[in-house]
């Protein structure tokens, strides 16, 4: 690091105090050494209010007795356990640690068992004591022992029934959040992975929430029941029967976990069942999707009005189209039959019920010659057969039987592109015509 | 007329006292014990102290008196007795602990006051057989969990005993003043970890030394933790080994425990210092002699709950004090259970490789871990013996010892932008520092408080190591200070006096911080003002 100072920039000329230092702490210092020595005799004499605060606003490193509140009377009841049935009585209870519990820090709970030991050593209890009344002073260092080791405290904590919070009785009436939300608090304890969600308020967003039952179906719980094990006998002596009572053990740890996973994902579903907000997400889903679908049905109701509009102005055109023809083609050949065919235009059977110029044997030929051209060209490359067919469908529909002459002797020895040309021109025309429509054909005129 | 310093412990008391060169000498028990076991024991007519009555935990424990320190000045409601008992068992005697001992024939009660008279007059005979001159002036050291009622039985008792107690200092203060003085380090700002591991419990406190000021940030304590643990799962150890060979059981019998264990401290001790150390019993149970050998690793494996135990312990301190181990320059190992190595490496380990642990398992030239406290303290008497009790009691008020610590480091930025330190955090004021830089002149003085930034850099893998090229790259950890709050600007233009330019800051006793720049005779002030 270098011991060299910024040069002086112009805008700097005054010096000045541009910010506060932060507050100091009052602790007391070490009266030892010659330098405290030479501190205090640098002298200065004190006011009488320097005196007093000095006392009073002090940070001590060393807090004094604050274990008071570790100091709470057992039961009777508890007091008189039989400490051969420790694994029975409430351990934290006999700590005086009952307001902790599974949160109690490890300092906590040593300064418990301290307080605790003060209280009920045998050595203190005098005339009431005695050597055969030590039995809840055993359950006291039981106590200690379990909640120290990491291990066993887990086990403890998994059958510590007290910490548990019951779920509000079905059908009843209750505030949702006041109900659950300490209980899922509780049940997330057992959860490997912290921290765990809450349960939120009525406000809480839905991913949230979600992620909050989605967290608690699939829980991975550490939760274990061997603390409920009966003993297995330390003798060498009946090693079957050792074993078997180990299996057993086993066995009902796996029962007791199965039970406990099951009771579990049972008070989930119930808990997202009852969930007002869940309800009301799917209330908002439905209500949108029925107001999607009413938005739909307007605008189909919508397209095929105009679909309609447009079909009677085809139609209308088509027969002010036919009417002409019919007057300009009535004169020299007099053929009063196309004029038959007004109002007849509604695409499909065009060139039935008229006659044409056209004899069946050519009409057949030629429609034959048509089918036939699509597949000569091979599709003109493409794997799309069927939308081509059914164009073609749609042509041999519409084309009166002239076009369909026509059309057949132009792709006669035609190549693959002008054949492909001659349609998309046919198609055009019939579009621009109104025979057809743009969305009818599938291949052609796109 | 002499003051000696005094450390009084559980399982043992040191005395030490400083000659006219200003040396320290630690003295020894007309046993030629340095580290004097508190146990008294009564046969018949006879008084027996130190290692003497130790050696009677044997044979007659009932009347052996140990691990009485902690009762001072505690009534018999509120004390903590152990839970297993071998020697003899503590008793309410009118309110207060005490002990049922057979002296002379007679079954007599003594209270703990009177057994601590007794031990400190063994005491000063041992130092005024040392010394050759009467012993008056103590000064006893305390752990920093003891209250003021305690203080005052345990002076009531010394005096009785005919010792004058000056002052009572801090353990971990009179550690760390001992090993500063010794290393000639007073003076430096540092942050230090003093751990104690005694006989019955382990204390530690987070220390700050600035410019000879210590101030304890945190204390921790564990009662559970210490020597006898290590002892208690090497006696478990040999005594499963006894059972293999023999079958019979050692634990039956007081008797057998007592000198299993007896044994087994001294087996430890050996530990510490070579690889491998036997073990011999004779007539351990029902009659069998009992002889084996452990090494070093062996009893490593057997204690390793209670190694990382204390490990764990130094570090819950450290957290306690609102800091990491990176914010710690040293840890200052203390307690006869410090010998260990394994302790030593395991403590080591929690720290970055910056932070140094000093034991004599890491360095040789380190003062034996028993005798710091006592050193301490018989510095902190040679400074005092001149002064009347009055004017020693004056300088232990609070309006002189509670002083108020700035909380963030004040110093400057140089011309990269890092920040210079001229007052570390934690400093207690009134506090005057410097700082004196080569300048032509012309340069603006930014005064500002630091903040702490963990800087880290990777180390890159060494060349030639390919095998552990898929470990993960090591990250470095750095406690480093930027500059944050800017409190001041001083300009300063001209020529500078022989090229110098002093930078001073004062902080008074009302709080307020006087920042100056000197040069020959010019000189610029500004002050700044807490929040």
């Amino acid at each position: 690091m270098s011991l060299t100072l910024p040069a002086l920039p112009s805008s700097v000329s005054t010096a000045a105090s541009l910010g506060k230092y932060t507050a100091a702490v009052r602790k007391p210092i070490e009266p030892v050494g010659r330098h405290f020595l030479a501190l205090y005799l640098w002298g200065h004499t004190w006011s009488e209010f320097e005196k007093i605060q000095a006392e009073t606003d002090v940070k001590k490193a060393e807090d004094v007795n604050e274990d008071a509140e570790f100091d709470i009377e057992q039961s009777e009841e508890l007091i008189e356990h039989d400490p051969r049935d420790w694994k029975s009585a409430d351990l934290y209870a006999v700590l005086g640690l009952n307001n902790y519990r599974y949160k109690a820090t490890e300092d906590q709970i040593r300064r418990a068992y301290r307080v605790q030991v003060l209280k009920h050593h045998p050595d203190k209890m005098g005339e009431k004591g005695g050597l055969d009344k030590d039995g809840f002073f055993k359950i006291i260092q039981k106590a200690h022992e379990t909640l120290m080791d990491p291990v066993k405290r887990q086990q403890f904590d998994s059958v510590d029934e007290e910490a548990n919070i019951e779920p509000p009785a079905p059908k009843s009436k209750y505030d949702f959040f006041e109900a659950w939300g300490p209980l899922f608090a509780s049940e997330g304890r057992f959860s490997k992975k912290q921290p765990v969600p809450e349960l939120g308020n009525a406000d809480t967003p839905k991913e949230e929430v979600d992620a909050f039952y989605k967290f608690f179906s699939n829980l991975d719980s550490w939760r274990t029941f061997e603390f409920l094990d009966e003993d297995v006998p330390d003798d060498t002596s009946n090693r079957y029967h050792k074993r078997m009572i180990e299996k057993k053990n086993k066995a009902a740890r796996q029962k007791r976990k199965t039970e406990d996973n099951k009771r579990l994902s049972e008070l989930v579903r119930r808990a997202a069942n009852e969930d007002p907000r869940l309800k009301a997400f799917r209330d908002k889903e439905k209500e949108e999707k029925n107001k999607k679908k009413q938005e739909r049905e307007a605008e189909a109701a919508k397209a095929a009005e105009e679909v309609k509009a447009k079909r009677e102005a085809v139609e209308r055109a088509r027969a002010e189209a036919a009417k002409a023809r019919a007057k300009s083609k009535a004169k020299p050949s007099y053929q009063p039959i196309q004029t038959q065919s007004k109002g007849k235009g509604k695409g499909k059977g065009k060139g039935k019920g008229k006659k044409s110029t056209v004899s069946k044997e050519q009409r057949t030929e030629s429609k034959i010659n048509i089918r036939n051209s699509v597949k000569d060209a091979n599709y003109f490359g493409t794997e799309l057969q069927s939308e081509i067919d059914h164009d073609i469908n749609v042509f041999l529909d519409n084309f009166e039987d002239e076009k369909s002459v026509e059309v057949s002797n132009a792709i006669a020895g035609a190549t693959a592109d002008a054949v492909k040309e001659i349609f998309d021109a046919a198609a055009k025309e019939y579009i621009e015509q109104g025979f057809i429509t743009a969305d009818d054909l599938k291949f052609f005129a796109k | 007329m002499s003051f000696i310093g005094l450390h009084f412990g559980n399982t043992s008391t040191s005395i030490a006292v400083t000659k006219g060169d200003g040396k320290v000498d630690v003295i020894a028990s007309p046993d030629g014990e340095r580290a004097i076991p508190s146990a008294l024991s009564y046969v018949g007519t006879d008084e027996y102290h130190g290692g003497q009555a130790l050696a009677q935990l044997i044979r007659n424990p009932q009347n052996t008196i140990i691990n009485f320190r902690d009762f001072a000045g505690v009534s018999f409601d509120k004390a903590v007795l152990p839970e297993i008992v071998n020697s003899a068992k503590a008793i309410n005697v009118d309110g207060k602990v005490g002990y049922e001992i057979e002296e002379d024939g007679k079954t007599t009660k003594i209270t703990v006051d009177e057994v601590i008279k007794r031990h400190f007059q063994q005491i000063k005979a041992a130092a005024e057989d040392y010394i050759g001159n009467k012993v008056e002036g103590v000064v006893l050291t305390t752990p920093t969990n003891f209250s003021d009622e305690q203080k005052k039985a345990l002076k009531s008792a010394t005096k009785e005993a005919g010792l004058n107690v000056l002052q009572f200092i801090n353990e971990p203060s009179a550690a760390l003043l001992a090993h500063l003085t010794a290393n000639n380090k007073l003076e430096e700002d540092r942050i230090y970890v003093v751990a104690d591991f005694g006989g019955v419990r382990s204390d530690a406190a987070v220390i700050t030394a600035r410019g000879g000021i210590f101030t304890i940030l945190a204390t921790e304590h564990n009662f559970e933790l210490g020597g006898d643990q290590l002892d208690a799962a090497l006696s478990e150890f040999f005594a499963k080994e006894f059972e293999k060979k023999y079958k019979a059981n050692p634990r039956k019998t007081q008797r057998s425990l007592a000198k299993l264990k007896s044994e087994c401290i001294t087996t430890k001790k050996t530990l510490s210092n070579v690889q491998s150390s036997t073990i011999s019993i004779d007539s351990l149970s029902d009659g069998f002699d009992f002889h084996s050998s452990i090494n070093r690793l062996r009893y490593e494996v057997v204690a390793r709950d209670i190694f990382s135990k204390m490990a764990a312990f130094v570090e819950e301190t450290v957290r306690k004090a609102g800091l990491e181990t990176l914010d710690i320059d040293e840890v200052l190992l203390v307690g006869g259970t410090s010998n260990t190595p394994r302790l030593a490496s395991n403590v080591q380990f929690i720290f970055p490789e910056s932070t140094v642990v000093v034991s004599p398992a890491l360095d040789s030239k380190a003062l034996d871990p028993s005798e710091l406290i006592c050193r301490g303290a018989a510095l902190q008497a040679a400074l005092i013996e001149s002064y009347d009790e009055d004017e020693i009691n004056q300088s232990l008020q609070p309006v002189v010892v509670n002083l108020e610590h700035i909380a963030k480091p004040i110093g400057l930025k140089n011309a990269d932008g890092e920040f210079i330190q001229i007052i570390s955090r934690e400093t207690a004021y009134p506090i005057k520092r410097s700082l004196t830089f080569d300048t032509p002149g012309d340069v603006l003085i930014e005064l500002y408080e630091g903040e702490r930034t963990i800087e880290e850099s990777t180390v890159e893998p060494e060349e030639g190591e390919e095998e552990y090229s898929d470990e993960e790259p090591e990250v470095l950890k750095k406690v480093v200070y930027v500059p944050g709050q800017l409190l001041a600007q001083i300009p300063f233009k001209g020529e500078t006096a022989n090229g110098k330019l002093e930078v001073i800051v004062r902080i008074t006793v009302d709080g307020l911080l006087q920042a100056t720049v000197r040069s020959g005779d010019k000189v610029e002030r500004v002050d700044v003002h807490s929040t």
